[in-house]
């Protein structure tokens, strides 16, 4: 879902992902084959369909420029949280996020990507990060949200991805959720805290989950079973074994998790067509305007420049420690070959 | 068995070069790949999959290894590489019937 | 504050605890904006020591302040009360930390010359504390001093990668040096500290801790190619509470929330 890859209808289609070159004939994919049948798992020197490559490399980028990029509206609360320990846990959440980007990255790596290739894309726009990362955080109450909401989306997202095909992906998964389950639980004692604490504080919670519960629906993609099923990447990427389940599957799951949730949190999500369907075992939950996704993906969100510009910034301004820490490098390399000599 | 030419611990290279991470947990255990990172040398790289890979005590001990060091064996010759081992199951100890009684087998 | 200048053993630990918790504030402030991601880690995880020494040196500062007040029954003040809730002039952290680490929010350089000074000297002081007859404080010194040592490893490795780097960084290096050396003098200055906390050895006298500190950070500076800067050494006041004009913003943007709701509990 961080790596989801959807367009908005009206933007143009990606050429770049397009396999080229030599593909791996009929034979060779045999193993390939055999390993998606099997529910096995694929290694970084099998052979491989092109599109599978590439399609993993994108997947997994996006979702490491995600957790990176997300580290900024959470950031933002790091030098204002209202006690010691909450900042001491905001700062660990926050720091395990640039983890997770280290993590995917370094998956993306055994494709054969390199992890500079991929920032630039990032920069440039190429490939992007997950939608709700350009939603502010404009109160202390948006740090519960987005753990409870936002984590908790991410979660239902990333445990069958921990069995997805590509084996490093899988294994970055497994590490990615033990470290997730912390998030969740943080961002739900945030909201509860705040919701039982003063009245200021209850209504500081109910508008913060009143802003990001759409936008949290949204992350799960647009609709892709039924009517809409023939749209989109989710049929060839199940084929695969990259995506385990559909999008609309995924966020119905969501939202049967995380309603009772709400009740003990004593909060309300802002859906006045939400209700019990005791013949579903479900809840049926209200139309989602998905223009507004469409129109966040193209980068008309409210905080697509500066997110994307803070990025940009701290990558430049830190190109002269880079390039030292490699001079240094070279510089130690060199009096090493002469000694020897 | 093939050279695998990716990554180069060489800087100079566009970015820092690519590091291998092996983290033993506990001792009795031995080193397993967690994954990998970029640093410029071998000192930082020791460094950042210290802080990256045991930040919850998940180890005692750490190694890191150029990308470009590792020889992995092709897939292609996996057949002659790994099938012998297959019929050659006394290597493993579930192939043998310890009597009961006995310990630390 | 007392008219006197010296500090009470409450005063004293308050001292190092504001130096931490004021290091961490900055220290915040690299993540999401650092040279490259995997120093995001590191520095977070450095600024998350630094906030765990904070918080058990003001905790353990209030506890020795309700006994120093005979208050047995009366409020003891916490952790969040002494971060959150005292005045500028209440705090008592060194000049060298509170300073933003650059004129645009983040000069690496002067941030690797802080840590270099800092960590050093911390390495020092809770190396001597952790056999103070203060049992707690020697324990919190036994915790810390691990954790000080990898800074100033961190430190260490980054200011000798920056001055023997390339000519640009070994000019920002300098700079960064130049910057923070104004600063070092007040971590060795002990007229702030009661003598009898030092004679019954719950203190160190931090001038002890220049002589080490100087051999071990002129060692660094000059393996990095570097030279000790050659500056006077600033107006401070910090461990009286005269702060520098940076403080006040600091604490507002650190304190404003949690006062903006008096009692609340987060």
């Amino acid at each position: 879902m961080y790596g989801n890859d959807f367009t908005a209808p009206d933007e143009p289609t990606r050429d770049q992902d397009q396999p080229t070159g030599d593909q791996p004939t009929g034979d060779d994919l045999t193993q390939f084959r055999q390993i998606l049948d099997t529910d096995g798992r694929v290694e970084p020197r099998d052979v491989m369909p092109e599109g599978y490559r590439k399609t993993l490399i994108r997947q997994i980028a996006q979702h490491a420029h995600s957790e990176i990029i997300g580290m900024q509206p959470e950031g933002n609360w790091i030098g204002r949280a209202p006690s010691l320990r909450r900042k001491a846990i905001l700062m660990a959440k926050v720091q395990d996020e640039a983890g997770h980007g280290l993590y995917l990255y370094a998956a993306a790596e055994t494709l054969g990507a390199d992890r500079a290739d991929l920032l630039e894309a990032l920069h440039t726009g190429r490939q992007k990060y997950s939608s709700i990362f350009n939603y502010p955080t404009l109160t202390w109450a948006d740090m519960g949200a987005i753990g409870w909401l936002v984590d908790g989306a991410a979660i239902v997202n990333q445990v069958p991805l921990c069995r997805c095909s590509y084996g490093p992906y899988a294994r970055a998964m497994v590490r990615v959720c033990k470290e997730e389950s912390f998030h969740q639980r943080q961002g739900f004692e945030i909201l509860y805290a705040l919701s039982n604490g003063s009245e200021a504080q209850h209504e500081m919670a109910q508008d913060a989950v009143n802003r990001w519960w759409w936008p949290s629906l949204m992350m799960f993609g647009p609709r892709d079973t039924g009517a809409d099923g023939s749209q989109g990447h989710t049929e060839q990427s199940m084929a695969w074994g990259i995506k385990r389940f559909a999008n609309d599957e995924l966020r119905q799951r969501f939202v049967d998790m995380t309603i009772p949730q709400s009740e003990s949190l004593g909060l309300t999500v802002p859906d006045p067509d939400l209700r019990w369907n005791g013949e579903r075992v479900s809840y049926d939950f209200g139309e989602i305007d998905f223009t507004e996704l469409f129109e966040v993906i193209k980068g008309n969100g409210p905080c697509n420049q500066q997110r994307l510009a803070h990025r940009v910034r701290a990558h430049q301004e830190g190109g002269w420690v880079r390039e030292a820490a490699d001079a240094y490098a070279r510089k130690r390399s060199a009096l090493s070959t002469t000694e020897v000599a | 068995m093939a050279h695998d030419p990716t990554g180069d611990a060489t800087p100079g290279r566009r970015g820092w070069p690519l590091w291998e991470v092996f983290v033993r947990a506990r001792r009795g255990l031995s080193h397993a790949h967690v994954g990998s990172l970029h640093a410029p040398d071998a000192e930082m790289a020791l460094r950042n999959a210290r802080d990256l890979y045991t930040r919850r005590q998940e180890g005692v001990s750490l190694w890191v290894v150029p990308a470009s060091s590792i020889t992995a064996s092709s897939p292609d010759e996996k057949d002659a590489f790994f099938d012998p081992a297959a019929d050659k199951i006394y290597r493993h100890p579930t192939f043998y019937d310890i009597p009961e009684g006995v310990d630390h087998l | 504050m007392s008219p006197e200048s010296v500090l009470t053993r409450a005063g004293y630990v308050l001292s190092l605890a504001d130096d931490s918790l004021i290091a961490a504030q900055r220290m915040g402030e690299w993540i999401a904006s650092a040279p490259e991601l995997e120093e995001d880690v590191a520095l977070g995880n450095i600024a998350l020591d630094l906030l765990g020494q904070a918080r058990s040196l003001l905790s353990y500062a209030g506890q020795v302040e309700a006994t120093a007040l005979g208050n047995h029954d009366g409020p003891v003040r916490d952790e969040d009360d002494l971060a959150y809730l005292r005045d500028e002039r209440d705090f008592l952290n060194v000049h060298l930390v509170e300073r933003s680490h650059g004129p645009h929010g983040g000069d690496f350089a002067v941030t690797m010359a802080r840590m270099l000074i800092l960590s050093t000297y911390q390495m020092e002081l809770y190396s001597h504390l952790r056999t103070s007859t203060d049992e707690t404080l020697a324990a919190i010194a036994a915790k810390a001093v691990k954790e000080v040592d990898y800074h100033r490893d961190h430190a260490n490795m980054w200011v000798l990668r920056l001055g023997d780097g390339t000519e640009d960084s070994h000019r920002r290096m300098q700079a960064g040096l130049d910057a923070e050396w104004p600063y070092h003098h007040e971590l060795f200055d002990n007229a702030h500290i009661d003598p009898l906390l030092v004679e019954s050895g719950a203190a160190v006298d931090p001038r002890l801790l220049r002589e080490p500190w100087e051999r071990r950070v002129d060692e660094v500076i000059a393996q990095a190619t570097l030279s000790i800067p050659d500056v006077r050494p600033a107006v401070t006041g910090g461990r009286r509470g005269i702060h520098t004009e940076q403080m006040g913003y600091l604490l507002a943007e650190m304190q404003h929330l949690a006062r903006s709701h008096p009692g609340a509990s987060w």
